[in-house]
Parts: C-alpha cells; structure tokens; sequence
C-alpha cells in the first residue's frame, strides 16, 4: 500500500467516523426537536402541525393541577439539593481524610451503592423503610428519598476535586496560623467548590426528574411535575404534554450545562 | 531525660570515624533554635522514617538537612513544623516545647517544596494570608505584605494570581508568604528542586542573601549535596532516618564520618583493601599506600579519594617524595572545559578517576599512557567495612 492510499483510507475512516458522529447525535436529539416543535402547533392531535401557536403554553398555565405539581418538584428539589449538596460534601471530605475509620473501599462501595442499584430496587427499599418507621408519606418522604440517591452523586463529584488538590494546600493554611475551620473556610471549601456547585447542579436536575422513586414515596397531594406527567400520558395525551416536555427539557439542558460549565472552571 | 548535646551530636567524632584533622575553631554556640532530643517517627509497625534523632540548629543558623530521597529529611521538617508529630522524643523551638502544638500555633513557617500557592488568591492575597490569619490590624498587614513583596523583588505583580506566574516567581511568593509572619525559624522543603539549573544557582545566593538580612535561622531540606555545601553554615547528613554526621560544610566534604557520607557528598574514588600495618593499606593488587585510617591491622578496608587530590606523573622519579604512588594506565580521558578527567587503570587494585584542572601547565594525558597517580596521605581515608 502506497502513503498516498494509506492517507486515503485514513481520510475516508476520519469521514466514516464524523458521519457516525451526526447520527448518534440524531438519535439521541431528534425526539426531542420533535417534541420541542410540536409543543408550538396549534393542532388538537399530539402528532399533527396545526400553525403557530402558543396555546398549550397557555393551557399548561392554566392547569390547576400540573401547576400545583411543578410547586411541589420544585420546593423539593430545591431542598433535598441543599442538604444532599451538605451531606454529600461532607461525605466526600471525610472519605478523602479519615480513611482509617472505616476501610476506604468498604465506604466507597457503600457510598456509591444508590449510583448503582436500580431505581426500582431503591425506591421499594425506601418506601419499606418509611412505613416501618411510620413515616407518613409525603413531600417530606420524597424530599428524603432525593437526598438518599443525591448524596452520593454529589459525594462523587466533589471527590473528583478533592483527588486533584494538592494536598499541601491545607497544610499550608496551617502552617500560616489558619485555624481547622478558617483553613476549610478559605483555602478547601474555595476550591473544592466548583465541585460542590457542579455536585449540587446535578442533584438538583436528577431531583427535578425523578419520577420511580418518588412515584413510590409520595403520598397525596405533593406528587412532582414528572410523576404528574406521567399519569397524565396513561390517561390522554394532548399537545399540553409536548409544552410540559419541551419546559423540563429545557431547565433539565441549562442544569446540565450549567453543572458541566462550573466543573470545568480552573 | 538528661541529653549531652555535644556528645549525641556526632561533628566528626562518630565512632569508627578517621583521625580527625585540626578541629576547626569552634563555632559560638548560641542560643538554639530547634532542638530535636531522642525524636523518632514511624509510620505503621515497619517503617520507621526518622530514628532516635538529636539536632540543635542554632540562632541565625542556615542549616541543611542533606539525603537521598527518603532517608527522612523531609519528615524531620514536617516534625518540626507540626505537619507530623513525633512517635517518641521532643522538639522545642528556642527552648518551649511543642508537644503536640499544631502548625499555626508553632513560631514557624514553611516554604513548600510544590509551593503550595493558594491558586484562587492573588500574590498579595496569598502573602497576606499569615497576616491576615493571625488578626493583625489592616495597615501593618497592608505595610508587611508590601516590604515581603519588595523582599523577594516582586514588585508590581500583587494583583496577579500564582497560575500567570513564572516557577520562579512563584517559588519568591512562597518565600515572602512565609517570611512576612516573621517567623523565629524558617522552614524550606527542597524549595529550588523544581527550577532549571541557571535560576537555581541564582537562587541560592538570593536565598542565602535574604537569609542572612532576615537573621533567621533557616532549616533547608535538599538531596543536592552541591547545593547544601553552597549554602550552609552547617549541614546534617541523613542516610535511612538517621542523622549521620553534623559539620560545617569543609568538615562535611573532607572528613566524611562514614562511607556513606563520603560518596553521598562529592566525588569519591573508593578503592577495596585491608590495613596492612597501622596507618598503611595494601591494595588488591598489593600496593601498599598510606592513609588515615584508625581500624587495626587485617580488617578489610575501603579506601576513599577525592578525585580533585590526586596528581598524575609520567614517572616515579618526578613525583613529590614522601607522597603515595600508584602505577597505571589511562583508559579514559574526558574533557570537562575546566577540568579533565581521566580512568586510570590500575590493575587488580581497581580504577581511579583523577580530575586535573585545565589550567596551561597541566601535562595531557592520551589513552594507553603509562603513569603515576600521586597523592598526599592525608588525602586518602579507609573505611572500615
């Protein structure tokens, strides 16, 4: 074989591989342009094009019930977020340190097990353990269930970052009279907190999507936006559901980017 | 628990040590600075890094913890700066006793050998943070922070962060963020290791420079033997977590207490033996040279020769008397630009390197030319083995 067609064969695989590129991309994208653009069609049919129009923008507004519903996603993300964000730092610090309080493998494995396990399996293990316990179930329930799974996605973020601080930083805090605390303060939680940011993003988008587990833990009246929409779709489905996509959708995209944004800082 | 200073420090009266030369005049033994008595640290139940250790590093001093890598210079550091705390033994820092202090309570601060800039804080920012820590009132803070910067000739670059800096830039910042706390002891890990020859060596008379308008005594971690001769007023020698010799840079390169300290400082040419009567070593291959030497006759020796002290001849007969001469042959010779050096076979006894400095009158050598190494007895020392 000549360089020359060696060189060919190599432009020919670059274009292969490009080609494969788009379609991956295709496959995994138009759905949900399709949706995006059917959200806009005034049509009384999900899957026809009726014009422009913004009224099941409107409608969705309008829905009572759905509306009640994205209140509820939201004051839960927004809190179990912050507490897992907590947790799930602290959990991270202490397994980077205090590796001898528990072998670290042994904590890793059982840290990262929510990751892991499916859904389902989670979400019957927690609905068991909160009526054992007698827990009505509730927001309260469901804002528990999303910092059971969080903590650990943002413990694994925040590792990632810790893993790559130089660990005389801390050292250095010390060395030039910062107490533990003013050292956490100034010097780790400054720089780990792309991490904790980019960790509190991604459990803030995972809360805002759940919908098995908290489908299992909720109890009535603080069903989310995604279990809502769910039940709506095995009941009738109306171009409102293509707007109520298209809106979660779109803060679940700015989350995502905004978490890889911020993770990538530095 | 009573400790003889001058006694467990072992200057170069180690036992198993060479007849000592003249014994320099005593330094003024001052007030000390950091005391280390019976320090030991082990890490788990097998590693042992530092070993019964006892250093006085005096007022105003630059000492140089000088070893291979690992042999515990660094832990010795960390010891002294509360970064690591001692299994057994005691460290004070002009006389109190840290104990288990942790490092923003000790009158000490640390120049890291990565540095250990705070990358989301300015130069005046990361210079300032002692301060700033320690609660001292803003306008001394803001006055401190300009003169460390002006210190280290930084000058212009406050409102920088540590990543648009140069290595040696930041290594400067590193030493002002220290320096600005006036701390009692300054502590340095390898602080040049990570610049390039040229910047290094300017560093070091900067360093020294610095050290030296500060007062303060400063404890200097390098492997770099070149450089811990450069800059010290004394040096301690660590192979394998224990100190192995203390001296003044002169005793350290020409009364090494041990083999170890003779090839770990400097060139050496070590050449096996065993005494053949007090004060004389026969070579393996039977010649009898002169040396210092305090093991008895019949135990196996090495000889050891600084390649700087031996001078070659074209015959016996134009060799100095009263001097050792060796026969042998050159199999090498290399050209340094200020010195040549040359591989002189000499039989079963082993190879000498010699180095003779290219000044006009030195006679070159070719490869194959029959010659005499010479040398004075003083010169060579043998290590019982």
């Amino acid at each position: 074989m000549t360089l020359h067609e060696g060189a060919a064969t190599g432009r020919r695989l670059d274009r292969m591989l490009t080609i494969n590129g788009w379609l991956v991309f295709a496959f995994l994208y138009l759905p949900i342009l399709v949706v995006i653009g059917f959200s806009f069609s005034g049509a009384n049919n999900v899957g026809t094009w009726g014009g422009f129009s913004l009224r099941w923008y409107e409608r969705m507004l309008g829905n009572g019930p759905l509306i009640h519903a994205l209140q509820n996603t939201l004051w839960i993300a927004l809190f179990s977020t912050i507490v897992a964000t907590v947790f799930g730092t602290a959990a991270a610090l202490s397994l980077d340190r205090y590796r001898r309080w528990v072998s670290k493998g042994t904590f890793d494995a059982v840290l990262y097990m929510p990751v892991i396990i499916p859904d389902v399996t989670m979400a019957v293990m927690l609905l068991l353990w909160f009526t054992q316990i007698g827990l009505p179930l509730g927001r309260g329930t469901i804002i528990l269930a999303h910092i059971a799974f969080n903590i650990s996605f943002v413990a694994i973020v925040v590792r990632a970052r810790l893993a790559n601080m130089d660990p005389a930083m801390e050292e250095a805090a010390a060395d030039l009279y910062a107490s533990r605390w003013a050292t956490f303060r100034r010097v780790t939680l400054p720089l780990i907190m792309p991490g904790v940011l980019g960790g509190g993003l991604l459990a803030l988008t995972l809360s805002l999507d759940d919908v098995v587990i908290t489908s299992f833990v909720q109890g009535p009246g603080s069903t989310t936006l995604p279990v809502h929409v769910f039940g709506l779709i095995r009941r009738s489905v109306t171009p409102e559901i293509n707007a109520v996509s298209t809106l979660m959708v779109t803060a679940s995209m700015i989350l995502v980017f905004a978490s890889l944004a911020i993770q990538r800082r530095e | 628990m009573e400790h003889d200073v001058a006694s467990t420090e072992r200057e170069a009266g180690a036992p198993g040590a060479p007849p000592e030369p003249a014994k320099p005049a005593p330094m003024t033994v001052g007030v000390v600075a950091v005391g280390l008595h019976g320090v030991t640290k082990r890490f788990g139940e097998d590693v042992i890094a530092v070993r019964n250790m006892d250093l006085e590093v005096r007022d105003g001093e630059f000492f140089s913890l000088l070893g291979p890598s690992g042999c515990g210079k660094t832990t010795t550091l960390r010891i002294i700066a509360g970064l690591d705390y001692p299994t057994d033994g005691s460290v004070q820092i002009y006389g109190e006793e840290m104990g288990l202090k942790p490092p923003n309570k000790r009158p000490v601060n640390t120049v890291f050998q990565s540095y250990a800039l705070f990358p989301h804080m300015n130069v005046e920012d990361n210079v300032s943070f002692g301060l700033r820590m320690q609660n001292v009132d803003q306008a001394e803070v803001r006055r401190r922070t300009g003169e460390a910067i002006d210190l280290v000739r930084l000058s212009g670059m406050e409102k920088r962060r540590p990543n648009a800096l140069s290595g040696g830039e930041q290594q400067r910042v590193a030493l002002a963020r220290a320096l600005v706390n006036q701390p009692k002891v300054l502590l340095l890990d390898e602080p040049l290791g990570a610049l390039d020859l040229k910047l290094r060596q300017a560093m070091q008379l900067e360093l020294k420079d610095i050290q030296h308008e500060v007062g303060i005594s400063f404890v200097y971690v390098t492997h770099d033997q070149e450089e811990a001769l450069t800059m010290s007023d004394r040096i301690g020698v660590m192979n394998e977590g224990e100190l192995v010799q203390v001296g003044r840079s002169e005793d350290i390169y020409e009364s090494p207490a041990n083999l170890f300290v003779a090839g770990f400082v400097g060139d050496m040419v070590f050449l096996p033996g065993e005494i053949a009567a007090t004060g004389a070593v026969r070579l393996k291959g039977g010649e009898i040279v002169q040396a210092r030497t305090t093991a008895a006759p019949g135990t196996s020796i090495t000889l050891a020769i600084r390649p700087e002290m031996l001078d070659l001849y074209g015959e016996r007969s134009e060799a100095p008397s009263g001097r050792n001469a060796v026969a042998g042959t050159v199999t090498r010779r290399i050209f340094l630009g200020e010195s040549l050096y040359y591989k002189i076979d000499i039989g079963a006894s082993g190879v000498f390197d010699v180095r003779v400095e290219n000044v006009p009158s030195a006679k070159r050598w070719a490869v194959g030319d029959a010659v005499i190494v010479d040398f004075h007895l003083e010169a060579a020392t043998a290590f019982a083995e």
